[in-house]
C-alpha cells in the first residue's frame, strides 16, 4: 500500500493505482474529469488531457515536483506523492485550455443532440469553458454515417476518446470501425460502409462521452430529462439482462446499461454490466421487462443540476448591477 | 578544429562496401568489444565519453543505457532511430548512404553492451533507397561473420534488420517509432512505462539515433576518456551538422563541439557565409522545433559572449535569447526571407504531422496553422498575434509527447523576436503580399 | 472536408494478387519477426503492394494485404491512412512529391511547385490527363542542403531549377528514367 495526498486529503491505495483512481476512492470534488479513460476498458486513457493534475511532490523518496501537468488516469501514484487538482490554479487554467481545444471544432448542436443532458462535454464546457469562442476559422465537418442499422455516428461531435474502438476490440469478435487519418483530420469511421453486426456493439453508445454515437431507435424521440429511468431486468441468454429502461408514461423509449456516477457501466453479477443489442434495441415493450423501480441517476449533468437557472440568476444579477 | 571521427573516410570510393570499409579500420571496435571487453565495460566507456543523444534531446547515452531493465528470460531490443524528419536535418541520411557499415558496427557493439540479440534500424519510408544500401551492407556483414550466430567466436549472437516507416515525422518519437515498428499507427504511448522497461512488444528497449550509435565506434576504439577530451564541458565529441537554407555552401559537416557559430557560418572550411552575398537575418540552429534567433543573437549571446556550437552555448539565455543544438539542423535565413511566412510554413508542418491522438496537439496545431495562414496572407488582426501566444502556451507541456512543444516553440520564438514583422503584416496587409518586411534594423549583421 | 468514405468508383476491378515470388517475399518479411509478431511487417508489405498494384492502395489491395497478414481489414485501413506515403486514390505513372517545408521554401520550392503546375497543367494533388504524372507536395524529405528537390519513387532529384525540371519531365516521358 502507498500513501498519496490529493487536494490535502490523504489516502492509502494499492501500489500501481492511478492518480485518477486514487481520487475516485476519495470521491467528490477531488476527482478529475475523464473524457477518454474508462476503467472497464483496459488501454483507454491519456488522450483527452482533461484529467491533467499537478504533482507537487513526486514521492517520499524524490519529493521534487513534476515539471509538467500529468494525465492522472495513466500516471501511477508513488508513496508520498502530493497531487493538486481542485487546489491548483495551473490545473484550472490548463483544463480550461483543453476544454477550449475540445470545443473549437465541436458543432455545439446540443439543441438537436440526443446526448444533451447527459453529455460529459456539456458539463465540462459549463464548468471550464469560456462564454464565447475565439475560434474564427471554419469548423471541420463530416457527414453523419450509419454504423449498422442501429447506431448513428456524428463525427462532428466526436472528441476522439477511442473508447468505442476499445469496445469493438474487447467486447466484439470482429472490429469493423476504427481510427482513420491523422492529426486534425483524424476520424472514427468504417472507411467503407460496413455494418457493425454484433451482439455487443451497442455498448459503444454507452461509452461515448458525447453525442457522436447515438441509438437510432431513440433518435429525436425525447430529451433525456423528460424520461423516467427505471431499473429493469429480463431473462437474457446473452447478457445479465440488468438494464435501465427510460420511460415516458408506460412506454419504453430507450434501454441502456446501468451506469455509475462516472458514466461507466456498473458491475453486474461480478463483472462489467455490458448489455446485449437485443436488450438495448429490441425490447421496447414493458411486458418484456421486470421493472424493479426508479433508478437514481447521478445528477451530474448541467441540465439536471439546474445550473442553467443559477447561470440565469447570475446573469440577471450582473444586469442589475449594470455589468456587461 | 576539423577532427573527424565519423566522416574521416566518407569520400573514399567504395567505402559503402565491406572490403573497403574494413581496409580503412572498420569493425575494429567489434573485435575489441566482443573479444576483450565485457558488456558492462562497453557501457562504462560510453558513460565516460559523455556522449549525448544526437537525435535532438541530448540525453546522456550512457545513462539511457543504464536505465534498461534486465529481467531474466525477457529479450531486450536495440532500435536505431533512422526516422530523420526534423526539418533542416539530413545528416543521418548522409551517414547511412556513405557509411552503412559504420552504423552496423555501432549497432553490433551497442547491442552487445545492452544484451540485445535482435536489433532493428527503423528508417523513414522516404529513404527507401538507403534501406537498400543498408540491407546490402547487412548481407555482407552476415557473410563475413559480423552478424548472425556466435560473432567472431565470441558467443554473442545478433540479428540485424531494417524496417521502413510510411511517412510520419511523429515516428521519430521513440514510442511512436516502436508502435510503427510493430505495424501500427504511429501514436506515441503514454509514459510511464518507459521503453527501457516496456518497449518493443512489451520488452525492455533502447532507442538511439543513427549518429549516436555510430559515435560508439570511435568511443570504443579510442576510449571514452579520449572522446571526452574533444569538445567543451558537457558537449563532448564531434557533432554532425546539417546546414541548409540561404548558405553559400550548405551540406553536412562534422565539427568538434566548441567551434564558434560565426566560424561555422562564415569560415572557408565551413559554410562560407550567406548565399549570394546577402545578409544574415535569422538562424534556427537545431532543427525546426528549436527557437529561431535573430541575427544579433546568432554569433553572440545576449551577454555579448561568442556563441559556440555546443549544447550549452546555443541554449545560453534560455528561450528569452537562446535556442538549442537539437538535432543539428542548422537553417539560415537571409535578409529577404519573411519570418511570418516561415512560421506559418513550420506550423503547417506540425499540424500536418500531429498524430491527432491528444486534444491539445490535434486541435492546437491546426488552429495555429490557420491563424498564421491568415496573417501571412494579409487577413490577420493584431489580436491574432496574442491569440497565437495564448494557443502555444496552452499546447506546451499538455500533450502526450514532445510534438506539442516542438510545434509551440517556433511560433513563440518567432513572435518573441520578430513581433514587429507580424504587426507589419497586419498594418500593411496588401504590401505584405508583394514585398517582404526585410531585415530588422537592430539585428543587422554584416 | 467531409467523411473519408471512399469513392466507390475508384476501385480495382479485380482482386489484386501478388506473384508467387512477391508472395514468398512478403511471407519471408513476416517470418523475420519473432513468433506472433508477424503483423510488424505490415508497413513494408503495404509498400510492396503499392508498388505492385498501380502505385496506390485500393480497398481491394488493402483487403488482400489484410488476408496475407491475417488481420482485420480495418486495421490495414487505419495504418494506411495514417502514413502519408500511401496513396489511397489512384495516381499517375510517376508521382512527383515536391518538398515544401521551411529549408526548401527558403531556396525556392514555392516557385518550383508553381513551375511544375504550369508545365504539367495540373494543380497539386492532380494527375495529368495522359495519366503520366501526379503532382503532390511533401513535408521535409531530408534534403535541405540540396534544395529545392522532389522525390519520384525511390529517387531524389535535388538542386532543381526550372531547366532541370524540364529535362526531368522529358526523361520520364521518354522512359529514360525508370519508375
Amino acid at each position: 500500500m502507498v500513501k498519496v495526498t490529493i487536494d490535502d486529503i490523504q489516502i492509502e491505495v494499492e501500489e500501481g493505482t492511478s492518480i485518477l483512481n486514487a481520487a475516485r476512492l476519495i470521491g467528490g470534488e477531488v476527482v478529475p474529469p475523464a473524457m477518454c479513460y474508462y476503467s472497464k476498458l483496459p488501454g483507454t486513457g491519456g488522450k483527452c488531457r482533461t484529467c491533467l493534475v499537478e504533482v507537487a511532490a513526486g514521492s517520499e523518496k524524490d519529493p521534487r515536483p513534476m515539471p509538467k501537468l500529468v494525465a492522472s488516469c495513466s500516471t501511477p501514484v508513488q508513496d508520498g506523492m502530493i497531487v493538486k487538482n481542485k487546489t491548483s490554479e495551473k490545473v484550472h487554467t490548463n483544463r480550461g485550455a483543453v476544454v477550449e481545444f475540445l470545443l473549437i471544432n465541436h458543432p455545439l448542436d446540443c439543441p438537436v443532440c440526443d446526448q444533451a443532458g447527459e453529455c460529459h462535454l456539456q458539463d465540462l464546457g459549463f464548468e471550464h469553458g469560456a462564454e464565447g469562442t475565439r475560434y474564427e476559422e471554419e469548423r471541420r465537418t463530416f457527414d453523419p454515417i450509419d454504423i449498422g442499422n442501429k447506431i448513428k455516428l456524428h463525427m462532428n461531435r466526436c472528441i476522439l476518446c477511442y473508447r468505442c474502438v476499445h469496445v469493438a476490440d474487447q467486447l466484439t469478435e470482429k472490429r469493423v470501425h476504427g481510427v482513420l487519418n491523422r492529426g486534425e483530420h483524424t476520424e472514427i469511421s468504417t472507411y467503407i460502409e460496413a455494418a457493425v453486426e454484433n451482439d455487443f456493439s451497442g455498448n459503444m453508445i454507452d461509452v461515448c462521452p458525447v453525442g457522436a454515437l447515438t441509438d437510432k431507435t431513440f433518435r429525436f424521440k425525447s430529451r433525456v430529462w423528460f424520461l423516467k429511468p427505471m431499473e429493469a431486468s429480463c431473462e437474457c441468454t446473452k447478457c445479465s439482462g440488468k438494464t435501465v429502461v427510460w420511460m415516458f408514461g408506460n412506454e419504453i423509449y430507450r434501454v441502456t446499461a446501468r451506469k455509475d456516477k462516472y458514466g461507466e457501466v456498473e458491475d453486474q453479477d461480478g463483472k462489467a454490466g455490458w448489455i446485449c443489442n437485443d436488450c438495448r434495441f429490441e425490447k421496447k415493450d414493458p411486458a418484456q421487462w421486470n421493472i424493479i423501480g426508479p433508478r437514481t441517476i447521478n445528477r451530474h449533468s448541467v441540465i439536471s443540476q439546474g445550473k442553467y437557472s443559477t447561470a440565469r440568476a447570475n446573469t440577471q444579477k450582473k444586469i442589475e448591477n449594470g455589468d456587461k | 578544429m576539423a577532427r573527424k571521427l565519423l566522416l574521416e573516410h566518407d569520400s573514399v570510393p567504395g567505402i559503402e562496401t565491406f572490403e573497403v570499409y574494413k581496409k580503412h579500420g572498420g569493425y575494429l571496435s567489434v573485435e575489441k568489444a566482443l573479444k576483450k571487453m565485457s558488456p558492462q565495460e562497453v557501457v562504462e566507456e560510453v558513460q565516460k565519453s559523455g556522449l549525448r543523444g544526437r537525435g535532438g534531446a541530448g540525453f546522456p547515452t550512457g545513462m539511457k543505457w543504464s536505465f534498461l531493465a534486465k529481467p531474466e528470460g525477457v529479450p531486450r531490443y536495440l532500435l536505431c532511430n533512422a526516422d530523420e524528419s526534423e526539418p533542416g536535418t539530413f545528416k543521418d541520411r548522409y551517414l547511412m548512404e556513405k557509411l552503412p557499415h559504420l552504423l552496423i558496427e555501432g549497432m553490433i557493439v551497442s547491442s552487445y553492451a545492452l544484451g540485445a540479440n535482435l536489433s532493428y534500424i527503423y528508417i523513414r519510408g522516404e529513404y527507401m533507397w538507403i534501406l537498400d544500401i543498408l540491407e546490402k551492407a547487412i548481407d555482407e556483414a552476415y557473410a563475413k561473420g559480423y552478424l548472425g550466430k556466435n560473432i567472431l567466436g565470441s558467443g554473442f549472437d545478433l540479428d540485424l534488420r531494417v524496417a521502413p516507416g510510411g511517412g510520419a515525422y511523429i515516428c521519430g518519437e521513440e514510442t511512436a517509432l516502436i508502435e510503427s515498428l510493430e505495424g501500427k499507427r504511429g501514436n506515441p504511448r503514454m509514459k510511464p512505462p518507459f521503453p527501457a522497461v516496456k518497449g518493443l512488444w512489451g520488452c525492455p528497449t533502447v532507442v538511439n539515433n543513427v549518429e549516436t550509435l555510430m559515435a560508439v565506434v570511435p568511443i570504443i576504439n579510442e576510449g571514452g576518456d579520449e572522446y571526452a577530451k574533444i569538445g567543451i564541458g558537457k558537449s563532448t565529441g564531434t557533432k554532425l551538422i546539417s546546414a541548409g537554407g540561404n548558405l553559400a555552401r550548405p551540406g553536412v559537416y562534422e565539427l568538434e563541439m566548441g567551434l564558434s557559430v560565426e566560424e561555422f557560418i562564415y569560415g572557408d572550411d565551413w559554410c562560407r557565409g550567406i548565399a549570394n552575398g546577402k545578409k544574415l537575418k535569422a538562424c534556427v540552429p537545431g532543427g525546426s522545433s528549436v527557437p529561431i534567433l535573430p541575427a544579433h543573437l546568432v554569433t553572440k549571446t545576449a551577454a555579448g559572449e561568442t556563441r559556440l556550437m555546443t549544447y550549452e552555448s546555443l541554449a545560453d539565455g534560455g528561450f528569452a535569447s537562446g535556442s538549442m543544438l537539437g538535432s543539428g539542423g542548422f537553417i539560415i535565413f537571409d535578409e529577404d526571407q519573411c519570418i511570418v511566412r516561415n512560421t506559418w510554413n513550420f506550423a503547417r508542418f506540425y499540424a500536418h504531422e500531429s498524430c491527432g491522438q491528444c486534444s491539445p496537439c490535434r486541435e492546437g496545431t491546426g488552429w495555429m496553422e490557420k491563424v498564421l495562414n491568415r496573417l501571412e496572407h494579409g487577413q490577420g488582426n493584431l489580436r491574432d498575434i496574442e491569440l497565437l501566444e495564448e494557443i502555444n502556451k496552452k499546447i506546451e507541456g499538455n500533450t502526450i509527447c514532445p510534438l506539442g512543444d516542438a510545434a509551440a516553440w517556433p511560433v513563440a520564438a518567432a513572435i518573441r523576436h520578430f513581433r514587429e514583422e507580424f504587426e507589419w503584416h497586419v498594418s500593411h496587409r496588401e504590401e505584405s503580399q508583394t514585398r517582404n518586411y526585410g531585415l530588422l534594423k537592430e539585428s543587422l549583421v554584416g | 472536408m467531409s467523411s473519408t468514405h471512399v469513392d466507390l468508383s475508384k476501385r480495382h476491378a479485380e482482386t489484386p494478387c501478388f506473384s508467387p515470388e512477391k508472395l514468398a517475399e512478403a511471407q519471408k518479411l513476416m517470418s523475420l519477426y519473432p513468433e506472433g509478431k508477424h503483423k510488424s511487417a505490415l508497413i513494408r508489405i503495404l509498400h510492396m503492394a503499392e508498388e505492385e498494384f498501380g502505385g496506390w492502395l485500393s480497398i481491394e489491395t488493402m483487403d488482400y494485404v489484410a488476408g496475407i497478414v491475417n488481420i482485420e481489414p480495418i486495421e490495414v485501413y487505419e495504418v494506411a491512412s495514417f502514413y502519408t506515403m500511401f496513396n489511397l486514390d489512384p495516381v499517375g505513372n510517376y508521382v512527383f512529391e515536391v518538398c515544401r517545408t521551411g529549408p526548401c521554401m527558403l531556396v525556392g520550392s514555392d516557385n518550383l511547385i508553381s513551375y511544375i503546375e504550369n508545365k504539367l497543367d495540373i494543380k497539386v494533388g492532380e494527375t495529368t490527363k495522359d495519366g503520366m504524372f501526379t503532382l503532390k507536395t511533401a513535408e521535409c524529405l531530408g534534403a535541405c542542403g540540396y534544395a529545392p528537390m522532389l522525390q519520384c519513387g525511390k529517387k531524389y532529384h535535388e538542386h532543381l531549377t526550372n531547366e532541370k525540371v524540364d529535362e526531368l519531365i522529358a526523361a520520364y516521358r521518354s522512359g529514360e528514367l525508370p519508375k
